[in-house]
């Protein structure tokens, strides 16, 4: 048995009476700290702080990098400008998912990636395994810190512990060499939660000063610590996939529906392309769809699904949405069974219980955020 | 800190268990079990009529994250179930030992030897210590 990892505020959680941890894919991580309810809430209504230190940085950088990348991701690089990111996927020659992850344009010649805590390693070889021209690829994930606070209240709670416009700074934007509570980071508006919010990354050392910093400026605001399970609940929620769940090596993007971040037509050649051209022109023979329990019951990954008397898919993700209070799920069916108000069986401990396809994402947040979100 | 009443008696699997009257048994889940589970959103109450077996499951109690069984601490048949549960499974976090009461069981066989195979209030707290 491998010692299980901390990230470096795991002392401050001792402060809290009712955290649990639990083991995340070989981290030591707080899946609450008052209550999945209260944290999820405070997310949608103020604010949560959630440490998220676990997952992986990768630098990139040389001439070659944009190319690099460019062929290694699904996603257009080349419509990045310097301060912006973009959400994309790795993927195997056959479609399969490596990773889902987000890519931070440094500069022209210089990246970061922001990878899965569970498939750092994984994807650390297979980009090495391709790398071209005078590329270097660093994994900076130890000494990285991340903290995500997210949530209708982010943007007051960060402007009172930095001077930069974060105001002013667009979904998906970010500013390299902010600085936060008297500390260097890299601030941006990205987020795993359906809200308005800012990720913050630091030097390792740095993040205890800046976690009690933030809480402490947004107290009056409602700001509380949150924990992996409020952000599972959250992102569930705002249809957000989670590899593992509703990606992985034998789910395409494409089924997974994350299809708008797998840009067929850019220039040049991606891993992956011909494979999920082949299915986008063949059709896709499954789909990820949202599902609503009819009887009594809450579906939750693994659970199988049944129409017309066969399998036709599982449940990826599910729970009783803490925002809407419906027992929903998230289930890769045959296409067959994807209309909405599609009839459908759970299969929940031995009985099949009744369900219906429904529209996901089950939430949208209502007020647009940050300048480039207006249109 | 959980916690134990006094004059109930308790399995292993964090069940409570009481004499209603005669062969009567009411049972529950402890207030360690409702604090480890955490906001419980949903239950599977046993099936009025049910015979039951001790420490086999006859339902489940599900949180946000989590299923869990239900076991029962006792063998009988199920007389009653607690219908409050369904729309309210949060009586379940918020008086485990009231309100959030399961069902109740008529014992096959002697009260006593049933009861007297479960865990004391001192023993129990041991458990969860």
């Amino acid at each position: 048995m491998t010692e299980l990892r901390r990230t470096p505020l795991y002392p401050l959680y001792a402060g809290y009476p009712a955290v649990r941890c639990i083991d995340f894919g070989g981290w030591e991580l707080p899946v609450q700290f008052y209550g999945i309810q209260r944290e999820h809430d405070a997310v949608r209504g103020q604010a949560g702080l959630f440490d998220v230190s676990h997952m992986g940085e990768f630098r990139v950088t040389g001439q070659y990098a944009e190319a690099f990348l460019q062929r290694m991701t699904t996603n257009d690089v080349s419509r990045l400008s310097a301060g912006q990111a973009q959400y994309t996927l790795l993927c195997y020659p056959d479609g399969g998912v490596v990773d889902d992850l987000l890519v931070y344009k440094l500069s022209q010649d210089q990246y970061m990636l922001v990878v899965n805590a569970s498939n750092i390693d994984k994807d650390f070889t297979w980009l090495s395994e391709h790398l071209i021209g005078d590329v270097v690829l660093e994994n900076h994930s130890e000494q990285t810190a991340l903290l995500a606070l997210q949530g209708p209240a982010a943007a007051q709670i960060l402007a009172r512990v930095t001077a930069e416009p974060i105001d002013k700074l667009a979904p998906f934007h970010f500013l390299d060499q902010a600085e936060v509570c008297g500390r260097k980071a890299l601030v941006s508006r990205t987020g795993y939660t359906g809200e308005d919010g800012f990720e913050i990354y630091l030097d390792s050392g740095d993040a205890p000063h800046v976690w009690r910093e933030l809480l402490r400026a947004g107290e009056t605001d409602g700001l509380i610590p949150t924990g992996l399970g409020a952000r599972d609940t959250l992102r569930f929620e705002a249809k957000l996939p989670l590899y593992g769940q509703e990606l992985s090596k034998d789910i395409s993007p494409l089924e997974a529906g994350v299809g708008m971040f797998v840009k067929l037509a850019k220039e040049g050649d991606f891993i992956g392309r011909e494979a999920l051209e082949r299915q986008k022109q063949a059709g896709l023979p499954r789909k990820l769809v949202g599902i609503e329990m009819v009887d009594r019951g809450i579906p939750r990954s693994h659970y199988p699904v049944f129409a017309d008397g066969r399998q036709v898919g599982e449940v990826t993700t599910g729970t009783q949405s803490p925002t809407l209070k419906r027992n929903l799920g998230l289930a890769l069916l045959d296409i067959a069974y994807t209309e909405l108000d599609t009839e459908v069986w759970v299969e929940i401990r031995g009985k099949q219980l009744k369900a219906a396809v429904v529209k996901a994402p089950f939430y949208k947040k209502t007020q647009t955020t940050g300048e480039g979100a207006k249109p | 800190m959980s916690e134990v009443r006094e004059h109930l008696v308790y399995s292993e699997e964090h069940e409570w268990a009481e004499t209603v009257e005669g062969q009567v048994v009411r049972v529950g889940i402890t207030d360690y079990a409702q604090s480890q589970l955490g906001d419980i959103v949903f239950v599977e109450l046993p099936e009025l009529g049910a015979s039951v077996l001790a420490g086999d499951s006859m339902g489940s109690i599900e949180s946000v994250k989590t299923v869990s069984e239900l076991y029962s601490p006792v063998s009988g048949k199920v007389l009653k179930v607690n219908g409050d549960l369904i729309d309210q499974p949060e009586l379940l976090n918020g008086e485990p030992y009231e309100g959030g009461w399961i069902a109740e069981v008529e014992v096959e066989g002697s009260v006593e030897e049933a009861l007297g195979k479960l865990l004391s209030a001192t023993k129990y707290q041991t458990l969860i210590e």
